[in-house]
Protein backbone atom coordinates (compact mmCIF):
# COMPACT_ATOMS: atom_id res chain seq x y z
CA UNK A 1 0.00 0.00 0.00
CA UNK A 2 2.66 2.41 1.01
CA UNK A 3 6.03 1.47 0.21
CA UNK A 4 9.34 2.75 2.13
CA UNK A 5 10.73 5.33 0.07
CA UNK A 6 7.01 7.07 0.66
CA UNK A 7 7.45 6.38 4.45
CA UNK A 8 10.62 8.20 4.51
CA UNK A 9 9.53 10.97 2.09
CA UNK A 10 6.04 11.97 4.90
CA UNK A 11 8.61 11.36 7.98
CA UNK A 12 10.72 14.39 6.10
CA UNK A 13 7.82 16.39 5.32
CA UNK A 14 6.13 15.89 9.16
CA UNK A 15 9.91 16.75 10.51
CA UNK A 16 9.77 13.68 12.49
CA UNK A 17 13.02 11.89 13.04
CA UNK A 18 12.35 7.85 12.20
CA UNK A 19 15.29 4.68 12.05
CA UNK A 20 16.08 2.34 9.61
CA UNK A 21 14.42 -0.35 11.99
CA UNK A 22 11.16 2.20 12.76
CA UNK A 23 10.86 2.72 9.19
CA UNK A 24 9.63 -0.62 8.45
CA UNK A 25 7.68 -0.69 11.05
CA UNK A 26 5.57 2.30 9.81
CA UNK A 27 5.22 1.17 6.61
CA UNK A 28 3.59 -1.97 7.93
CA UNK A 29 1.53 -0.35 9.62
CA UNK A 30 0.79 2.70 7.99
CA UNK A 31 -0.02 0.04 5.16
CA UNK A 32 -2.52 -1.59 7.65
CA UNK A 33 -4.33 1.62 8.02
CA UNK A 34 -4.41 3.02 4.57
CA UNK A 35 -5.70 -1.02 3.28
CA UNK A 36 -8.35 -0.37 6.05
CA UNK A 37 -10.00 3.25 4.76
CA UNK A 38 -10.17 1.59 1.04
CA UNK A 39 -13.39 1.08 2.25
CA UNK A 40 -14.28 4.56 2.04
CA UNK A 41 -14.79 3.91 -1.67
CA UNK A 42 -17.59 1.90 -1.06
CA UNK A 43 -19.56 4.96 -0.71
CA UNK A 44 -21.28 7.21 -3.14
CA UNK A 45 -20.19 10.78 -2.45
CA UNK A 46 -20.93 11.75 -6.05
CA UNK A 47 -23.17 14.36 -4.75
CA UNK A 48 -22.01 14.87 -1.25
CA UNK A 49 -20.59 18.04 0.24
CA UNK A 50 -17.78 17.48 2.84
CA UNK A 51 -18.05 18.24 6.29
CA UNK A 52 -15.33 20.40 8.31
CA UNK A 53 -17.29 21.25 11.36
CA UNK A 54 -20.21 19.39 12.98
CA UNK A 55 -21.62 22.49 13.95
CA UNK A 56 -22.33 25.86 11.54
CA UNK A 57 -19.41 28.25 12.64
CA UNK A 58 -18.30 31.73 11.36
CA UNK A 59 -15.32 33.72 11.88
CA UNK A 60 -15.30 35.39 14.48
CA UNK A 61 -13.77 38.90 14.30
CA UNK A 62 -12.31 40.92 16.84
CA UNK A 63 -11.19 44.78 16.63
CA UNK A 64 -8.20 45.99 14.65
CA UNK A 65 -6.11 46.64 17.43
CA UNK A 66 -3.72 44.94 19.63
CA UNK A 67 -5.30 42.99 22.49
CA UNK A 68 -3.07 43.18 25.66
CA UNK A 69 -2.17 39.70 26.26
CA UNK A 70 -2.79 38.50 29.80
CA UNK A 71 0.09 35.60 29.55
CA UNK A 72 3.35 37.78 30.00
CA UNK A 73 6.09 36.58 27.44
CA UNK A 74 8.93 36.33 30.49
CA UNK A 75 6.47 33.62 31.37
CA UNK A 76 6.38 32.03 27.73
CA UNK A 77 10.23 32.30 27.74
CA UNK A 78 10.90 30.36 30.50
CA UNK A 79 9.48 27.27 29.09
CA UNK A 80 11.26 27.77 25.77
CA UNK A 81 14.76 25.61 25.60
CA UNK A 82 16.77 28.12 24.44
CA UNK A 83 16.24 32.02 24.82
CA UNK A 84 19.00 35.25 24.46
CA UNK A 85 18.10 38.78 25.06
CA UNK A 86 14.19 37.78 25.44
CA UNK A 87 14.40 35.78 22.21
CA UNK A 88 14.09 32.19 21.07
CA UNK A 89 17.26 30.87 20.32
CA UNK A 90 17.33 28.72 16.99
CA UNK A 91 19.87 27.52 15.22
CA UNK A 92 21.50 29.48 12.23
CA UNK A 93 19.59 29.39 9.01
CA UNK A 94 22.51 30.48 6.93
CA UNK A 95 26.17 28.46 6.60
CA UNK B 1 -16.03 9.07 56.39
CA UNK B 2 -16.71 6.66 53.55
CA UNK B 3 -15.48 8.33 50.34
CA UNK B 4 -17.37 5.41 47.96
CA UNK B 5 -20.57 6.71 47.94
CA UNK B 6 -20.21 10.40 48.18
CA UNK B 7 -22.05 12.62 45.84
CA UNK B 8 -21.21 16.21 45.04
CA UNK B 9 -24.67 17.00 46.46
CA UNK B 10 -23.92 15.12 50.02
CA UNK B 11 -20.51 16.85 50.56
CA UNK B 12 -21.83 19.79 49.73
CA UNK B 13 -24.70 19.54 52.73
CA UNK B 14 -22.05 17.86 54.68
CA UNK B 15 -19.40 20.86 54.43
CA UNK B 16 -22.64 23.19 55.18
CA UNK B 17 -23.44 21.68 57.94
CA UNK B 18 -19.91 21.51 59.43
CA UNK B 19 -19.85 17.83 60.02
CA UNK B 20 -16.08 17.96 58.42
CA UNK B 21 -14.09 20.36 56.44
CA UNK B 22 -12.86 21.00 52.96
CA UNK B 23 -9.58 21.21 54.58
CA UNK B 24 -9.89 17.51 56.09
CA UNK B 25 -12.15 15.96 52.89
CA UNK B 26 -9.27 17.08 50.46
CA UNK B 27 -6.48 15.76 52.81
CA UNK B 28 -8.11 12.66 53.14
CA UNK B 29 -8.26 12.47 49.39
CA UNK B 30 -4.36 13.29 49.11
CA UNK B 31 -3.56 10.78 51.83
CA UNK B 32 -5.51 8.13 49.98
CA UNK B 33 -4.16 8.82 46.79
CA UNK B 34 -0.39 9.16 48.38
CA UNK B 35 -1.14 5.25 49.60
CA UNK B 36 -3.44 4.02 47.09
CA UNK B 37 -2.09 5.70 44.01
CA UNK B 38 0.78 3.02 43.28
CA UNK B 39 -1.53 0.16 42.52
CA UNK B 40 -3.78 2.48 39.89
CA UNK B 41 -1.04 5.10 38.41
CA UNK B 42 -3.66 7.63 38.12
CA UNK B 43 -2.10 10.43 38.65
CA UNK B 44 0.71 12.01 37.44
CA UNK B 45 0.85 15.07 39.21
CA UNK B 46 -0.13 16.09 43.10
CA UNK B 47 -0.81 19.66 42.97
CA UNK B 48 -0.81 19.24 47.17
CA UNK B 49 -0.47 23.38 47.58
CA UNK B 50 -3.05 23.97 45.53
CA UNK B 51 -5.65 21.80 46.63
CA UNK B 52 -4.93 22.70 50.10
CA UNK B 53 -5.21 26.16 49.95
CA UNK B 54 -8.08 26.30 47.93
CA UNK B 55 -9.53 24.27 50.77
CA UNK B 56 -8.94 26.35 53.41
CA UNK B 57 -10.43 29.50 51.54
CA UNK B 58 -13.59 27.24 51.22
CA UNK B 59 -13.82 26.81 54.98
CA UNK B 60 -13.22 30.11 55.56
CA UNK B 61 -15.86 31.02 53.30
CA UNK B 62 -18.39 28.58 55.49
CA UNK B 63 -17.31 30.39 58.68
CA UNK B 64 -18.34 33.33 58.04
CA UNK B 65 -21.60 32.08 56.70
CA UNK B 66 -21.09 33.16 53.30
CA UNK B 67 -22.88 31.94 50.28
CA UNK B 68 -21.09 29.25 48.56
CA UNK B 69 -21.49 27.00 45.18
CA UNK B 70 -22.14 23.23 45.34
CA UNK B 71 -19.22 22.46 43.73
CA UNK B 72 -17.23 24.32 46.25
CA UNK B 73 -14.83 22.47 48.50
CA UNK B 74 -15.38 19.30 46.25
CA UNK B 75 -12.15 17.52 45.42
CA UNK B 76 -11.47 16.73 41.84
CA UNK B 77 -8.28 15.70 39.14
CA UNK B 78 -7.61 16.96 35.54
CA UNK B 79 -6.66 15.42 32.73
CA UNK B 80 -3.12 16.13 32.15
CA UNK B 81 -4.27 17.69 28.80
CA UNK B 82 -5.90 20.46 30.54
CA UNK B 83 -4.02 23.65 31.25
CA UNK B 84 -4.10 24.23 35.22
CA UNK B 85 -2.08 27.72 35.31
CA UNK B 86 1.85 26.81 37.55
CA UNK B 87 1.06 23.06 37.27
CA UNK B 88 3.03 20.99 34.80
CA UNK B 89 0.82 19.79 32.02
CA UNK B 90 2.43 17.11 30.05
CA UNK B 91 0.07 15.46 28.38
CA UNK B 92 1.74 11.89 28.81
CA UNK B 93 3.93 12.98 26.52
CA UNK B 94 7.97 12.86 26.80
CA UNK B 95 8.41 16.26 24.58
CA UNK B 96 6.07 17.96 27.49
CA UNK B 97 7.83 16.56 30.46
CA UNK B 98 8.64 19.64 32.01
CA UNK B 99 6.09 22.26 31.03
CA UNK B 100 4.60 24.20 33.42
CA UNK B 101 1.44 25.25 32.10
CA UNK B 102 1.16 29.55 31.74
CA UNK B 103 -2.35 29.89 32.44
CA UNK B 104 -5.69 28.14 33.16
CA UNK B 105 -8.05 26.61 30.99
CA UNK B 106 -11.75 28.53 30.44
CA UNK B 107 -13.17 25.13 32.57
CA UNK B 108 -10.61 25.89 35.42
CA UNK B 109 -10.61 29.23 35.59
CA UNK B 110 -14.79 28.42 36.08
CA UNK B 111 -14.03 25.89 38.63
CA UNK B 112 -11.52 27.79 40.31
CA UNK B 113 -14.01 30.79 40.81
CA UNK B 114 -16.45 28.35 42.36
CA UNK B 115 -13.99 27.24 44.59
CA UNK B 116 -13.09 24.19 43.24
CA UNK B 117 -9.80 21.56 44.93
CA UNK B 118 -7.83 20.64 42.31
CA UNK B 119 -6.28 17.50 43.67
CA UNK B 120 -4.00 16.67 40.55
CA UNK B 121 -3.08 15.80 36.87
CA UNK B 122 -4.42 12.24 35.84
CA UNK B 123 -2.16 9.61 33.31
CA UNK B 124 -3.91 9.64 30.23
CA UNK B 125 -2.58 8.18 26.15
CA UNK B 126 0.11 10.73 24.81
CA UNK B 127 -1.61 13.41 23.23
CA UNK B 128 -4.88 11.81 24.04
CA UNK B 129 -4.29 9.66 21.33
CA UNK B 130 -5.52 5.82 22.37
CA UNK B 131 -7.73 3.96 24.04
CA UNK B 132 -6.33 2.12 26.84
CA UNK B 133 -3.35 4.29 28.32
CA UNK B 134 -0.49 2.19 27.29
CA UNK B 135 0.48 4.97 25.09
CA UNK B 136 1.20 7.24 28.13
CA UNK B 137 5.03 8.37 28.11
CA UNK B 138 4.80 7.77 31.89
CA UNK B 139 3.71 4.10 31.77
CA UNK B 140 -0.15 2.63 31.69
CA UNK B 141 -2.77 3.32 34.58
CA UNK B 142 -4.71 -0.07 35.80
CA UNK B 143 -8.45 -0.79 36.22
CA UNK B 144 -9.28 -0.75 40.07
CA UNK B 145 -11.84 -3.81 38.66
CA UNK B 146 -8.55 -5.63 37.84
CA UNK B 147 -5.27 -4.40 37.51
CA UNK B 148 -4.06 -6.72 34.47
CA UNK B 149 -6.35 -5.08 32.81
CA UNK B 150 -6.33 -1.41 31.04
CA UNK B 151 -8.82 1.40 32.20
CA UNK B 152 -9.52 2.21 28.70
CA UNK B 153 -8.58 5.68 27.39
CA UNK B 154 -7.86 8.44 26.82
CA UNK B 155 -8.96 9.63 29.66
CA UNK B 156 -7.70 6.41 31.74
CA UNK B 157 -6.69 8.47 34.73
CA UNK B 158 -9.40 10.29 35.12
CA UNK B 159 -11.89 7.55 35.17
CA UNK B 160 -9.58 5.25 37.39
CA UNK B 161 -9.20 7.86 39.80
CA UNK B 162 -13.44 8.27 40.26
CA UNK B 163 -13.47 4.94 40.28
CA UNK B 164 -10.82 4.31 42.85
CA UNK B 165 -12.24 6.77 45.23
CA UNK B 166 -9.54 9.53 45.03
CA UNK B 167 -11.46 12.10 43.64
CA UNK B 168 -14.98 13.34 44.22
CA UNK B 169 -15.19 14.09 40.10
CA UNK B 170 -12.74 14.41 37.00
CA UNK B 171 -12.82 16.03 33.77
CA UNK B 172 -11.74 14.05 30.68
CA UNK B 173 -11.37 15.29 26.99
CA UNK B 174 -13.12 13.16 24.30
CA UNK B 175 -12.23 13.00 20.38
CA UNK B 176 -13.35 9.73 19.51
CA UNK B 177 -14.41 7.81 22.31
CA UNK B 178 -12.21 9.05 25.14
CA UNK B 179 -13.83 9.96 28.27
CA UNK B 180 -16.93 7.16 27.39
CA UNK B 181 -14.90 3.82 27.05
CA UNK B 182 -12.86 4.40 30.01
CA UNK B 183 -16.04 5.51 32.08
CA UNK B 184 -17.44 2.17 30.45
CA UNK B 185 -14.67 0.12 31.37
CA UNK B 186 -14.33 1.46 35.03
CA UNK B 187 -18.04 1.44 35.76
CA UNK B 188 -18.02 5.18 36.33
CA UNK B 189 -20.72 7.99 34.21
CA UNK B 190 -19.12 9.63 31.30
CA UNK B 191 -20.14 12.75 29.19
CA UNK B 192 -19.05 13.51 26.43
CA UNK B 193 -21.12 17.26 25.71
CA UNK B 194 -22.13 18.34 22.38
CA UNK B 195 -19.35 19.92 20.27
CA UNK B 196 -18.95 23.65 21.58
CA UNK B 197 -21.10 23.20 24.60
CA UNK B 198 -17.41 23.40 26.67
CA UNK B 199 -14.81 25.69 25.75
CA UNK B 200 -11.55 24.09 24.63
CA UNK B 201 -9.67 26.99 25.56
CA UNK B 202 -7.10 25.19 27.44
CA UNK B 203 -7.01 22.00 26.30
CA UNK B 204 -4.14 21.00 24.67
CA UNK B 205 -4.87 20.59 21.25
CA UNK B 206 -5.68 17.04 19.10
CA UNK B 207 -8.16 17.27 16.39
CA UNK B 208 -9.60 20.47 16.92
CA UNK B 209 -12.82 19.51 14.83
CA UNK B 210 -13.78 16.24 17.12
CA UNK B 211 -12.00 17.71 20.84
CA UNK B 212 -14.54 18.02 23.62
CA UNK B 213 -13.54 18.72 27.40
CA UNK B 214 -16.30 16.74 29.11
CA UNK B 215 -16.79 15.30 32.66
CA UNK B 216 -16.60 11.65 34.89
CA UNK B 217 -18.32 11.42 37.83
CA UNK B 218 -19.84 8.54 40.33
CA UNK B 219 -23.56 9.42 39.15
CA UNK B 220 -25.37 11.57 36.48
CA UNK B 221 -26.58 13.72 38.76
CA UNK B 222 -22.96 14.33 39.19
CA UNK B 223 -22.30 15.07 35.61
CA UNK B 224 -25.09 17.39 35.19
CA UNK B 225 -23.65 19.96 38.05
CA UNK B 226 -20.08 19.96 36.85
CA UNK B 227 -21.28 20.61 32.76
CA UNK B 228 -23.59 22.98 33.91
CA UNK B 229 -20.46 24.58 35.87
CA UNK B 230 -18.23 24.21 33.12
CA UNK B 231 -20.52 25.06 30.13
CA UNK B 232 -21.02 27.74 28.14
CA UNK B 233 -19.75 30.47 25.38
CA UNK B 234 -16.27 31.63 26.06
CA UNK B 235 -14.58 34.42 23.38
CA UNK B 236 -11.23 32.52 23.88
CA UNK B 237 -12.82 29.95 21.76
CA UNK B 238 -14.60 30.71 18.71
CA UNK B 239 -15.99 27.40 18.37
CA UNK B 240 -17.94 27.58 21.75
CA UNK B 241 -21.44 28.34 21.98
CA UNK B 242 -24.45 29.52 24.17
CA UNK B 243 -26.74 26.05 24.54
CA UNK B 244 -29.98 27.03 22.89
CA UNK B 245 -31.96 24.45 24.51
CA UNK B 246 -32.00 25.61 28.26
CA UNK B 247 -34.27 23.03 30.11
CA UNK B 248 -35.79 20.12 29.08
CA UNK B 249 -39.20 18.99 29.64
CA UNK B 250 -40.13 15.59 28.45
CA UNK B 251 -42.33 12.60 29.82
CA UNK B 252 -40.74 9.34 30.11
CA UNK B 253 -43.43 7.49 28.82
CA UNK B 254 -43.71 9.67 25.73
CA UNK B 255 -39.82 9.28 24.69
CA UNK B 256 -39.27 7.29 21.41
CA UNK B 257 -35.98 5.40 21.77
CA UNK B 258 -33.99 4.11 18.62
CA UNK B 259 -31.77 1.04 18.43
CA UNK B 260 -29.38 1.18 16.07
CA UNK B 261 -29.39 -2.10 14.21
CA UNK B 262 -25.65 -1.72 12.89
CA UNK B 263 -24.41 -1.30 16.65
CA UNK B 264 -25.10 -4.91 17.45
CA UNK B 265 -21.95 -6.43 15.33
CA UNK B 266 -20.78 -10.01 14.88
CA UNK B 267 -17.59 -10.94 17.10
CA UNK B 268 -19.10 -8.49 20.11
CA UNK B 269 -19.06 -9.87 23.48
CA UNK B 270 -21.98 -11.99 24.07
CA UNK B 271 -22.32 -10.88 27.28
CA UNK B 272 -21.88 -7.36 26.88
CA UNK B 273 -24.60 -7.70 24.17
CA UNK B 274 -27.01 -9.30 26.80
CA UNK B 275 -26.59 -7.16 29.23
CA UNK B 276 -27.33 -4.36 26.60
CA UNK B 277 -30.69 -5.36 25.92
CA UNK B 278 -31.68 -6.39 29.64
CA UNK B 279 -31.25 -3.16 30.22
CA UNK B 280 -33.40 -1.60 26.93
CA UNK B 281 -36.00 -4.18 28.34
CA UNK B 282 -36.29 -2.19 31.60
CA UNK B 283 -36.38 0.84 29.85
CA UNK B 284 -38.91 -0.78 28.17
CA UNK B 285 -40.76 -1.23 30.89
CA UNK B 286 -40.88 2.73 31.55
CA UNK B 287 -43.26 2.90 28.73
CA UNK B 288 -41.32 4.14 26.39
CA UNK B 289 -41.62 3.54 23.02
CA UNK B 290 -38.46 0.99 21.82
CA UNK B 291 -37.73 1.05 18.30
CA UNK B 292 -35.18 -0.69 15.72
CA UNK B 293 -33.47 2.58 13.80
CA UNK B 294 -30.43 2.40 10.88
CA UNK B 295 -27.74 4.16 10.58
CA UNK B 296 -26.28 2.95 7.36
CA UNK B 297 -22.94 4.56 7.28
CA UNK B 298 -22.08 3.38 10.77
CA UNK B 299 -19.56 0.86 8.91
CA UNK B 300 -17.22 3.86 7.68
CA UNK B 301 -17.22 6.06 10.85
CA UNK B 302 -14.08 4.09 12.04
CA UNK B 303 -12.67 4.74 8.92
CA UNK B 304 -13.76 8.20 8.28
CA UNK B 305 -12.40 9.05 11.69
CA UNK B 306 -8.92 7.53 11.31
CA UNK B 307 -8.68 10.41 8.19
CA UNK B 308 -10.21 13.24 9.77
CA UNK B 309 -8.17 12.98 13.23
CA UNK B 310 -4.79 12.27 11.75
CA UNK B 311 -5.11 14.66 9.67
CA UNK B 312 -5.87 17.33 12.28
CA UNK B 313 -3.93 16.40 14.82
CA UNK B 314 -0.86 16.30 12.28
CA UNK B 315 -0.98 20.10 11.81
CA UNK B 316 -1.87 20.93 15.53
CA UNK B 317 1.00 18.93 16.48
CA UNK B 318 3.15 20.88 14.28
CA UNK B 319 3.67 23.48 17.10
CA UNK B 320 5.92 20.70 19.25
CA UNK B 321 9.32 21.68 17.36
CA UNK B 322 11.84 21.83 20.25
CA UNK B 323 12.42 25.42 19.89
CA UNK B 324 9.39 27.05 21.83
CA UNK B 325 8.92 24.74 24.87
CA UNK B 326 9.24 21.20 24.79
CA UNK B 327 11.93 18.25 24.74
CA UNK B 328 15.15 19.31 23.52
CA UNK B 329 17.95 17.66 21.61
CA UNK B 330 21.43 17.33 22.91
CA UNK B 331 23.70 17.46 20.04
CA UNK B 332 22.25 18.70 17.05
CA UNK B 333 23.83 20.31 13.80
CA UNK B 334 21.32 22.17 12.27
CA UNK B 335 17.47 23.59 12.09
CA UNK B 336 16.13 20.33 10.55
CA UNK B 337 18.17 18.48 12.96
CA UNK B 338 16.45 19.81 15.78
CA UNK B 339 12.93 19.49 14.66
CA UNK B 340 13.86 15.79 13.46
CA UNK B 341 15.02 14.65 16.81
CA UNK B 342 12.88 16.48 19.31
CA UNK B 343 10.20 14.68 17.18
CA UNK B 344 11.83 11.94 17.44
CA UNK B 345 12.77 11.42 21.02
CA UNK B 346 10.03 13.53 22.27
CA UNK B 347 6.59 11.68 20.82
CA UNK B 348 6.04 8.30 21.23
CA UNK B 349 4.99 5.80 18.46
CA UNK B 350 1.49 5.78 18.07
CA UNK B 351 2.05 9.78 18.18
CA UNK B 352 4.46 9.86 15.07
CA UNK B 353 2.28 7.15 13.54
CA UNK B 354 -0.51 9.45 13.48
CA UNK B 355 1.21 12.75 12.55
CA UNK B 356 2.46 10.48 9.30
CA UNK B 357 -0.62 9.58 8.43
CA UNK B 358 -2.22 12.56 8.51
CA UNK B 359 0.59 14.35 6.75
CA UNK B 360 0.51 11.50 3.80
CA UNK B 361 -4.11 12.16 3.60
CA UNK B 362 -2.87 15.75 3.12
CA UNK B 363 -0.38 16.02 0.59
CA UNK B 364 -0.25 16.46 -2.78
CA UNK B 365 -1.99 14.23 -5.09
CA UNK B 366 -3.63 12.14 -1.96
CA UNK B 367 -5.92 14.89 -0.29
CA UNK B 368 -8.90 14.17 -2.06
CA UNK B 369 -8.40 10.61 -2.33
CA UNK B 370 -8.33 10.86 1.20
CA UNK B 371 -9.07 13.67 3.23
CA UNK B 372 -11.88 15.13 1.29
CA UNK B 373 -13.53 11.68 0.44
CA UNK B 374 -12.94 11.53 4.63
CA UNK B 375 -15.27 14.83 4.84
CA UNK B 376 -17.55 13.89 2.39
CA UNK B 377 -18.61 10.35 4.37
CA UNK B 378 -18.58 12.44 7.43
CA UNK B 379 -21.86 14.35 5.59
CA UNK B 380 -23.29 10.77 5.11
CA UNK B 381 -22.62 10.07 9.13
CA UNK B 382 -24.25 13.42 10.16
CA UNK B 383 -27.38 12.82 7.93
CA UNK B 384 -27.74 9.53 9.16
CA UNK B 385 -27.73 10.84 12.73
CA UNK B 386 -30.71 14.18 11.00
CA UNK B 387 -32.53 11.60 9.48
CA UNK B 388 -32.75 9.47 13.16
CA UNK B 389 -33.62 11.88 15.22
CA UNK B 390 -36.84 12.87 13.02
CA UNK B 391 -37.92 9.67 14.62
CA UNK B 392 -36.97 9.15 18.07
CA UNK B 393 -35.74 11.26 20.75
CA UNK B 394 -32.78 8.79 21.56
CA UNK B 395 -30.39 6.50 20.34
CA UNK B 396 -29.04 3.77 22.83
CA UNK B 397 -25.79 2.04 21.96
CA UNK B 398 -23.06 -0.44 23.79
CA UNK B 399 -20.67 2.03 24.54
CA UNK B 400 -18.02 -0.85 23.87
CA UNK B 401 -18.72 -4.50 21.65
CA UNK B 402 -16.49 -5.92 24.96
CA UNK B 403 -15.71 -4.73 28.88
CA UNK B 404 -11.91 -4.08 29.64
CA UNK B 405 -8.86 -6.23 27.73
CA UNK B 406 -5.72 -7.42 29.34
CA UNK B 407 -2.50 -4.44 29.09
CA UNK B 408 0.03 -5.36 26.62
CA UNK B 409 -3.87 -7.26 24.59
CA UNK B 410 -3.89 -4.85 21.64
CA UNK B 411 -0.48 -2.37 21.51
CA UNK B 412 1.26 -4.34 19.16
CA UNK B 413 -1.83 -4.42 16.63
CA UNK B 414 -2.36 -0.58 15.99
CA UNK B 415 -5.86 -1.26 13.85
CA UNK B 416 -7.09 -3.64 16.98
CA UNK B 417 -6.70 -1.06 19.22
CA UNK B 418 -8.50 1.68 16.84
CA UNK B 419 -11.39 -1.23 16.83
CA UNK B 420 -12.17 -0.10 20.35
CA UNK B 421 -13.78 2.95 19.59
CA UNK B 422 -15.90 1.52 16.71
CA UNK B 423 -19.23 2.05 18.91
CA UNK B 424 -18.33 6.20 19.86
CA UNK B 425 -16.31 7.61 17.21
CA UNK B 426 -19.38 8.37 14.98
CA UNK B 427 -20.94 10.73 17.71
CA UNK B 428 -17.97 12.68 18.09
CA UNK B 429 -18.29 13.23 13.98
CA UNK B 430 -21.26 14.27 14.25
CA UNK B 431 -20.49 16.49 16.92
CA UNK B 432 -23.60 14.78 19.65
CA UNK B 433 -23.52 15.19 22.98
CA UNK B 434 -23.24 11.32 24.72
CA UNK B 435 -23.15 9.56 28.25
CA UNK B 436 -22.10 6.54 29.29
CA UNK B 437 -23.35 4.78 32.12
CA UNK B 438 -22.97 1.55 33.91
CA UNK B 439 -25.47 -0.87 33.61
CA UNK B 440 -23.92 -4.07 35.03
CA UNK B 441 -21.26 -6.24 35.35
CA UNK B 442 -19.90 -9.27 33.27
CA UNK B 443 -17.04 -11.61 35.26
CA UNK B 444 -16.68 -8.50 37.45
CA UNK B 445 -16.04 -5.62 34.64
CA UNK B 446 -18.54 -3.45 34.04
CA UNK B 447 -20.23 -2.93 31.05
CA UNK B 448 -21.31 0.52 29.75
CA UNK B 449 -24.69 1.64 27.93
CA UNK B 450 -24.33 4.95 25.87
CA UNK B 451 -27.24 7.31 25.44
CA UNK B 452 -26.60 9.76 22.28
CA UNK B 453 -29.02 12.84 22.15
CA UNK B 454 -29.64 15.45 19.38
CA UNK B 455 -27.43 18.44 19.88
CA UNK B 456 -27.53 20.50 23.25
CA UNK B 457 -29.45 18.25 24.39
CA UNK B 458 -27.56 16.99 27.55
CA UNK B 459 -30.38 17.94 29.75
CA UNK B 460 -31.95 15.38 28.18
CA UNK B 461 -29.98 12.34 27.98
CA UNK B 462 -28.95 13.48 31.43
CA UNK B 463 -32.34 13.49 32.72
CA UNK B 464 -33.07 10.02 31.08
CA UNK B 465 -29.90 9.17 32.36
CA UNK B 466 -30.85 9.47 36.37
CA UNK B 467 -34.00 7.57 35.55
CA UNK B 468 -32.33 5.06 34.19
CA UNK B 469 -29.65 4.86 36.90
CA UNK B 470 -32.89 4.15 39.38
CA UNK B 471 -32.70 0.96 37.53
CA UNK B 472 -30.00 -0.65 37.75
Amino acid sequence: MISKQEVEHIAKLARIGITKKEEEKFTRELSLILNYVEKLKEVDISKTLPTSHSIKIENVMRKDKSPKSKVQSPKLLKLAPETKNGYLKVKSIFK
Amino acid sequence: MELKNLTIKEIHDSLLKKEFSAFELCKIHLEKIKKEDKKFRAFLTISKDLAINQAKGIDEMISQGRETSILAGIPLAVKDNILVENIKCTAGSKILENYIAPYDATVIKKLKEIGAVILGKTNMDEFAMGSSTENSAFGSTRNPHDLTRVPGGSSGGSAAAVCANLCCYALGSDTGGSIRLPASFCGVVGLKPTYGAVSRYGLISMASSLDQIGTITKTVKDAKIVFDAISGKDPLDSTSVESKIAGSKFQIPNLRIGIPKEYFIKGMDAEVERIIKEAIKKIEALGTKIEEISLPHTEYALATYYLVMPSEASANLARYDGIKYGYFPEETDSLLDVYLKSREKGLGPEVRRRIMLGTYALSAGFYEAYYLRAQKVRTKILEDFNKAFEMVDLILTPTSAAPAFKIGEKITNPLTMYLSDIFTVSVNLAGLPALSLPCGKTHGLPVGLQIIGKAFEENKILEFGEVFEKLC
